[in-house]
């Protein structure tokens, strides 16, 4: 562990720069906190933090400068590794034959993520196990992701939304970074190596061994930040109690709050569902298909011939539940959600997950799961 | 002298009916058979008799001014056709047209009602039966009304 | 870390045909009723498409979009691929208006497959209502290839009316084997139809199979397959032996657009076929 200056995150950022990354990361825009391409120490966004509530975001300065005393924002890094539009295949038509071919452009330059929170690097693994490791990889995917340089930050500051404890994704990351930064009180900041990527990188900027003081204050903010989360969710047994209570009578009062407007699937980190379009050019001689973005919540989602499988709101939102908290366990062996709040924050009605769970486990004839 | 009891114990629908009662059945019973597309009653008619099928096989069908008749549904051997004798004013609904030779055992429904009036033993062990029997036909005609294989409106 | 990265950074989408539909050309069309219609197919690049009974493809009609549809054909002929197709939805629709020499984009196979080995040394019966005999007759060619290797073959289809029977040629040459018991029902009937009218499970007393030792096989409208499982299992049949085909929508086929969601199951991965005790619980449930 070692311990640098907080204005070297310019030179880090850099560096990963003259490597020939792209780096991605916070910026406040449209009074949040976005992820976009930084290219300088002043994109970041300092002296920032968020309060974050049921269907409430706000971003106040706060004192001391910091470069990470605010949570997560309504974007996530999926963005980048799954984008919500992306061309798949073209089509062309000529004298009675048809070309086909992949439309997906490799990237100009490699990525680098800088500033992913512990609960972020779960949500990627998540996603790398939907799209990495099933049956079927996304090529597009694999190829963004074999490259990507990863700098992630431990969280000192929760949000309001916050459940990371309860998910167990954090406030500390151990693995799955190139590099990850704790940022201390006074304007330093120490810096983990978690690859040989991250070490080389390490050598070309000016460092100082960290001190047992510096480690004791990380351990601090950390085990303060994980007794601090604004929201918590008891996980024990929770797949069983959601299970055995699809027909709980709170499912449909959160129907008749949610709007169906799917929101919380766009800002979730793990959300993964995804529609084609077809289109060609007038003459129908050039068609290509694109995939973007798709959520459970819409009313066509489960459409086949004659009508949706689920037309009700009510079974729209048990679906993304129960697949979040309950089947996506029997799918990837882990639970979808990482306890970032974003659902809870950015949700136009304020309908929080954790409330919900909990409800339907305090209020369930079938209260006690089976061992 | 041949009785009919032992054919009549014979087909499913008196399946472990005591002999007691089987004797008093049949004593309504006679052996019927029916040529092929010939009708054996026909909507509306008074429903003197009941049968059950030997043999062969019945269609019943709703007589319709613009499309002909129409089958709803065809009976065979071991099933049981009519149970309008039961209930007033006692007549039929459909049309019973033949369409395999048919053979069966009519019974008379003045004959088992006056029966089943003075013994009501007897009159709850034929309902017992014809009640499951309904049931099912119940069932099967309300996924017919489904109309599963319809296209979508 | 050196620019030599972005060299490596070649996709290999172009060669990977999951995304990317390989070209079929039309050779053959047959009309089978007012709405389906059956789909003679040979790859344009030659490989002949393998296949195992149940599996499905998704197909591409230029700029009109996908479709899973199930493989109706031979699996011990898979140089020409063989699609039955219901016009339902606006691609299919369109498909009615395909001609022979066109030429369609495949993805596949997909899914999971009907269990026909499972049924050796048993009774085997197969019931299909309306399309749903499309999916189940690979089972049927190959189930006649194997005949010996089953006790008593049964097939009981059922279909609205006589006029929306499909394949309804092949099914007379396979009533007129001796060694297989075909049964078909319509829902309702003009006079002339001589035939049985009725659901297609009160077709199952009429067809002797020994329930204790029976394979049954189930495809058609979801209503039509619980119904039908459940005369199966009061008649004996053990629920572990029954086996359904799901359908749900589909964008993908390949387990990653997440529309064919039933409960924890990707129709397209742990399906289309499916043991009937994995479905029993959902198929209660509205709405799932």
């Amino acid at each position: 562990m070692i311990r640098i200056d907080v204005q070297t995150m310019g030179a880090l950022i850099g560096l990963l720069r003259k490597d020939g990354f792209k780096v991605l990361g916070p910026t406040v825009r449209d009074h949040s906190v976005v992820y976009d391409e930084i290219r300088s120490y002043e994109d970041l966004p300092i002296g920032w933090t968020d309060h974050q509530s049921n269907a409430s975001y706000t971003l106040v300065p706060t004192e001391g400068k910091p470069l990470f005393a605010f949570a997560v924002g309504p974007h996530s890094w999926k963005q980048f590794l799954f984008p919500s539009e992306c061309p798949l295949v073209r089509s062309h038509r000529t004298n009675g034959s048809m070309e086909l071919r992949g439309a997906q452009e490799p990237l100009p330059a490699p990525l680098a993520f800088f500033g992913v929170r512990p609960c972020e690097l779960h949500a990627i693994a998540i996603q790398d196990r939907v799209f990495l490791e099933g049956p079927f990889a996304d090529p597009w995917y694999k190829s963004v992701r074999e490259h990507l340089f990863i700098v992630a930050v431990q969280c000192t500051h929760p949000g309001g939304t916050c459940f990371c404890a309860s998910m167990k994704t954090g406030p500390r990351a151990t693995r799955g970074f190139d590099l990850a930064l704790t940022e201390l009180s006074g304007g330093s900041i120490l810096v983990e190596a978690g690859s040989q990527r991250g070490s080389e990188l390490l050598t070309q900027i000016p460092w100082q061994p960290a001190e047992p003081a510096d480690l004791e204050e990380a351990d601090q903010l950390l085990s303060n930040a994980a007794a601090s989360m604004g929201r918590s969710l008891e996980t024990e047994g929770l797949q069983q109690v959601l299970y055995a209570n699809l027909m709980h009578p709170r499912w449909d009062v959160v129907g008749h709050r949610c709007l169906s407007c799917a929101n919380c699937t766009m800002v979730c980190p793990t959300c993964f569902c995804s529609t084609v379009s077809d289109g060609s050019d007038l003459t129908n001689t050039d068609a290509q298909r694109t995939r973007t973005w798709d959520s459970c919540f819409t009313s066509d989602f489960s459409y086949i011939h004659g009508g949706s499988v689920r037309p009700s709101t009510r079974s729209r939102y048990r679906q993304w539940m129960t697949h979040k908290l309950a089947s996506w366990i029997d799918q990837f062996g882990t639970f979808g959600c990482v306890g970032c709040g974003r659902c809870i924050t950015w949700c136009p009605v304020g309908i929080d997950l954790t409330e919900e769970a909990r409800l339907i486990r305090e209020q369930a004839p079938q209260a006690k799961p089976t061992s | 002298m041949e009785t009919l009891q032992p054919i009549l114990a014979q087909h499913p629908f008196f399946k472990d009916l005591q002999p007691e009662y089987l004797e008093l059945i049949t004593g309504c019973a006679s052996n019927v058979r029916f040529d092929t597309d010939s009708y054996i009653f026909h909507e509306g008619e008074e429903a003197h008799h009941f049968y059950l099928m030997r043999a062969g096989t019945v269609a019943l069908e709703v007589p319709t001014p613009d499309r002909g008749p129409m089958t709803i549904q065809t009976l065979g051997e071991g099933e049981l056709i009519g149970w309008s004798w039961l209930v007033p004013p006692y007549t039929w609904h459909f049309d019973g047209r033949v369409l395999e030779l048919t053979r069966a055992i009519a019974l008379d429904a003045t004959c088992l009602r006056k029966k089943c009036e003075a013994d009501h033993n007897l009159g709850y062990e034929l309902l017992k039966r014809l009640t499951v029997m309904i049931e099912q036909r119940l069932q099967a005609t309300r996924l017919q009304l489904l109309d599963v294989y319809g296209p979508s409106a | 870390m050196d620019r030599a990265l972005e060299a490596e950074m070649i996709l290999e989408t172009t060669l990977d045909s999951h995304f990317v539909p390989r070209p079929f050309r039309v050779k053959k069309i047959k009309h089978e009723t007012h709405d389906v219609f059956t789909l003679e197919l040979t790859p344009e690049d030659g490989h002949p498409l393998l296949f195992r009974p149940g599996q499905f493809n998704m197909v591409y009609v230029h700029g009109a979009g996908e479709v899973p549809i199930s493989i109706s054909g031979d699996p011990a002929k898979p140089e020409t691929l063989i699609h039955t197709v219901r016009a339902v939805g606006a691609v299919t629709i369109g498909m009615k208006s395909i001609r022979r020499g066109d030429v369609l984009g495949v993805r596949g196979p997909y899914g999971t497959p009907w269990p026909v080995d499972e049924a050796v040394g048993s009774d085997f019966v197969i019931v299909a209502g309306g399309i749903g005999l499309a999916p189940l007759r690979p089972v049927i060619y190959e189930a006649l290839k194997r005949r010996q290797q089953f006790g008593k073959l049964v097939l009981l289809y059922g279909t609205r009316e006589p006029d929306d029977i499909v394949f309804a040629k092949t099914l007379e040459e396979w009533r007129a084997r001796f060694d297989f018991h075909v049964f078909v029902t319509v829902d309702r009937a003009l006079g002339s139809w001589k035939g049985h009218v009725g659901v297609v499970t009160s077709l199952l007393p009429r067809a002797s199979f020994d329930p204790m030792n029976t394979l049954a096989m189930v495809c058609g409208p979801e209503v039509m397959m619980r119904f039908t499982a459940l005369e199966l299992l009061k008649l004996g049949v053990d629920a572990e032996q029954i086996y359904f085909s799901m359908e749900r929508n589909m964008k993908c086929g390949i387990g990653l657009c997440g529309h064919c969601q039933f409960g924890p199951y990707f129709v397209c991965r742990e399906g289309p076929v499916f043991r009937y005790p994995q479905l029993k619980q959902l198929l209660s449930i509205r709405e799932i």
